[in-house]
């Protein structure tokens, strides 16, 4: 999880096994890179009045991060711009090396949580052009992410409708942290346009849906906030489960993303066990949470949690089901999961296989 | 149940009504709540009606539950064998805006526990509920009741203005031990902020079930901010908390920690290490997996047989009859869970009491 620095970036990408990526953050070198596709106006709004997330500082986090753009020190591009701005480097020093034959995008700070909706909805709208041109167009090993204005339902579900269907793009990227909890009938219309499009929606950690990152009020430290996601996205994912949106829309599947998983055993027992008391308030329901989640939930790896006794978490992948993990390495920040150091656990080959890249495949429908 | 008389570490008496606390307030507040017609304390953490904050057998016909000795000691101190049990009033006195008014009702739920309960029953220990809303007057309060050792712990919610670790808590943190108390940490919330990191829930499971996500930002918090460094001589105890979640949150603190110690470098030992020497967890509810083998599986994953304490949670409906334990523990760890650990857990609990 530390910063890696590889001695030979040159290993052969044939002595490794085929991989999927299911975290990778591609960024812009600049604002001038979505401009292309941005109206004039927009432009002159973004660069008078600024993004109006709901957060207090202009740029930049009030947590942080532990270096600079949370991202490792040896991702800086050679030919400059930052990091995860150059496509020719991520491919030299990520994609090839550690053989990723698909690379899931999910571009962060991308229009999404503004709260103005026009804008919101017009700078996604640019990000999906540009991961297009830039990115999957130039590399057939990427796949794009629908970015959408969540808490703008409407513009979002137009968003989907906009790109379903198109062969770039997999998923429905959401943050974690939403004006309101997941499941509620405001994201409705979202998860209704997914559905019928087919693509998963993926949650990926953070956000600024405004409420403090705790029940309990602002932590001091960005280590408690990297921790939190883990809190608030076990919430997210509770609201989802205890809204009833898999009922309603049966074809719905959710990925949560980057906010590790090792919480999910536990949780679906907390669940199951509140539900069987509680049912009473949640008669949508038909069956117990535990069993949607069984049905409709995947989990990308990064993060990954170390026990001390690393064979413990055998234990939580049988619970979980192996064919409910995404290998992810969230390259290229700083918190990246090595694919050659990640699980070293005696498992068996058709696990393996599973965890980095069959169950990708499966769930996006791609054959690499 | 097994040959030991255990120590139950978390149940539930009702305040009766706000009436009861009358004669227990200064004349002043007596005063106030006619006046202006105040409200009984009721937080929707726990919805009267709702089948999880009284079992169906333990719900009178009138009145509420856990509300008299009587009860307590036919439903619970009895059919259990306890040979203790401490005694946590779940009454909105932490969710009241003004302090005073909070340490007002604070002191006279104390001064009716003590009256009411523990003067009448020698099995019988409790918490200090305390008006977290200041500081200095929750450290007056800890001062006023510790003279009595019955009091063994300091009541806190799991969500309130700000996380607990925060500096502005730490007198109550040396109160604490400055007495032997520990720090009861228990489910619920002031509702100053809302229950998730998107906003208020639609429905009461979802509240619930955000519980245990709130022990774990709190014990992030605590850990992270210092406070086992600071006071390495106190124990916190995650009251109601579910504890199956323990294991997997610790492995990512764990983890964090070894990337990010740089931010936090007074923090010199590992996170698990911390709560492995002073954390403990209630044993109900226990959110475990259906089958006892599972169960154990997690068990292990805790990595020590000291960090559970045997509670009944009554009169919250948690398990049926009896059958507090789940089935299937061995026999070592039951009495460490019943007795040891509780013991070992609560510094006055060994104090006599006269």
């Amino acid at each position: 999880m530390n910063v890696q620095l590889r001695s030979d970036p040159a290993v052969s990408a044939a002595s490794r096994v085929a991989i999927a990526d299911c975290d990778i953050h591609p960024a812009t070198r600049g604002a001038a890179d979505l401009h292309p596709w941005l109206s004039q106006s927009v432009r002159e709004q973004l660069e008078t009045f600024g993004q109006r997330r709901r957060l207090g500082m202009e740029a930049g986090p009030a947590y942080p991060k532990s270096q600079p753009n949370a991202s490792r020190r040896d991702a800086l591009p050679p030919e400059g711009g930052r990091q995860g701005s150059s496509l020719s480097f991520m491919q030299a020093q990520h994609l090839d090396p550690n053989n990723v034959v698909l690379g899931i995008l999910n571009p962060l700070n991308s229009g999404q949580g503004l709260a103005n909706p026009e804008l919101s909805a017009a700078v996604c709208r640019a990000v999906n052009e540009w991961q297009v041109a830039e990115w999957t167009g130039k590399d057939r090993r990427l796949k794009a992410s629908v970015v959408v204005p969540y808490d703008h339902a409407e513009a979002s579900a137009a968003e989907i409708r906009h790109w379903a269907g198109h062969p770039d793009f997999v998923q429905v990227l959401f943050l974690s942290r939403t004006a309101e909890p997941l499941g509620n009938r405001r994201y409705w219309p979202i998860y209704e346009a997914a559905a019928e499009a087919g693509l998963p929606v993926s949650v990926h950690a953070f956000g600024y849906g405004g409420a403090p990152i705790t029940s309990t009020g602002w932590p001091s430290y960005y280590i408690e906030e990297m921790t939190g996601h883990a809190q608030s996205c076990q919430a997210g994912l509770t609201s989802m489960l205890v809204e009833g949106i898999f009922e309603r829309f049966p074809r719905l599947r959710v990925v949560m993303v980057e906010a590790g998983f090792a919480w999910a055993p536990s949780l679906a027992w907390r669940l199951d066990k509140t539900w069987r008391t509680l049912r009473a308030e949640t008669p949508h329901l038909k069956q117990a949470p535990s069993e949607y989640m069984r049905q409709h939930v995947w989990w990308t790896t990064q993060p990954m949690e170390e026990p001390e006794t690393r064979e413990h978490l055998l234990d939580t992948i049988g619970w979980m089901g192996w064919d409910r993990l995404l290998f992810a390495t969230d390259y290229p920040h700083w918190d990246f999961d090595d694919p050659a150091h990640v699980l070293p656990l005696r498992i068996t080959e058709a696990q393996r296989s599973s965890f980095f890249l069959n169950n990708a495949r499966a769930l996006y429908g791609v054959d690499a | 149940m097994t040959a030991f008389a255990p120590i139950d570490c978390d149940i539930h008496p009702s305040i009766p009504g706000l009436v009861a606390l009358l004669p227990h307030m200064e004349e002043h507040w007596r005063e106030i709540v006619q006046l202006r017609g105040i409200d009984e304390l009721n937080s929707i953490s726990y919805p009267a009606r709702s089948p999880l904050t009284a079992r169906p057998d333990w719900r009178p016909k009138t009145g509420k539950p856990a509300a008299t000795l009587e009860q307590i000691q036919r439903e619970c101190l009895d059919p259990f064998g306890s040979a203790l049990a401490i005694c946590h009033c779940l009454y909105g006195v932490q969710l009241l805006f003004s302090e005073d008014m909070a340490a007002a009702f604070a002191r006279a739920v104390n001064n009716w526990v003590a009256k009411e309960l523990l003067d009448r029953e020698p099995r019988l220990r409790a918490s200090i509920v305390v008006p977290t809303q200041n500081v200095e007057l929750a450290v007056d309060e800890i001062e006023r009741c510790a003279r009595d050792p019955r009091f063994v712990q300091v009541l806190l919610l799991a969500s309130g203005d700000q996380p607990l670790g925060k500096r502005v808590y730490w007198p109550i943190y040396a109160a604490a031990e400055r007495h032997r108390l520990a720090i009861g940490i228990h489910a619920g919330s002031n509702y100053h902020n809302p229950p998730t990191a998107s906003g208020w829930p639609t429905y009461y499971t979802e509240d619930y079930t955000a519980q245990a996500q709130a022990f774990q930002t709190q014990l992030t918090s605590l850990i992270c901010e210092g406070v086992f460094n600071r006071y390495p001589e106190l124990m916190v105890v995650l009251l109601e908390s579910g504890w199956t979640w323990l294991p997997a949150h610790l492995w990512r603190l764990t983890k964090y920690w070894r990337g990010l110690r740089m931010e936090i470098p007074w923090v010199d030992r590992a996170p698990s290490d911390i709560v492995r020497s002073n954390v403990r967890l209630s044993l109900q509810p226990t959110d475990g997996p259906p089958d006892s083998a599972g169960l154990q599986r997690v068990i292990e994953h805790l990595q020590s047989d000291e960090l559970l304490l045997f509670s009944t949670d009554y009169p919250h409906w948690q398990f049926e009859g009896t059958n507090a334990l789940p089935p299937g523990l061995p026999q070592s760890l039951v009495r460490k869970i019943m007795v040891d650990n509780p013991r070992a857990t609560y510094a006055r609990l060994l104090e006599p009491v006269q």
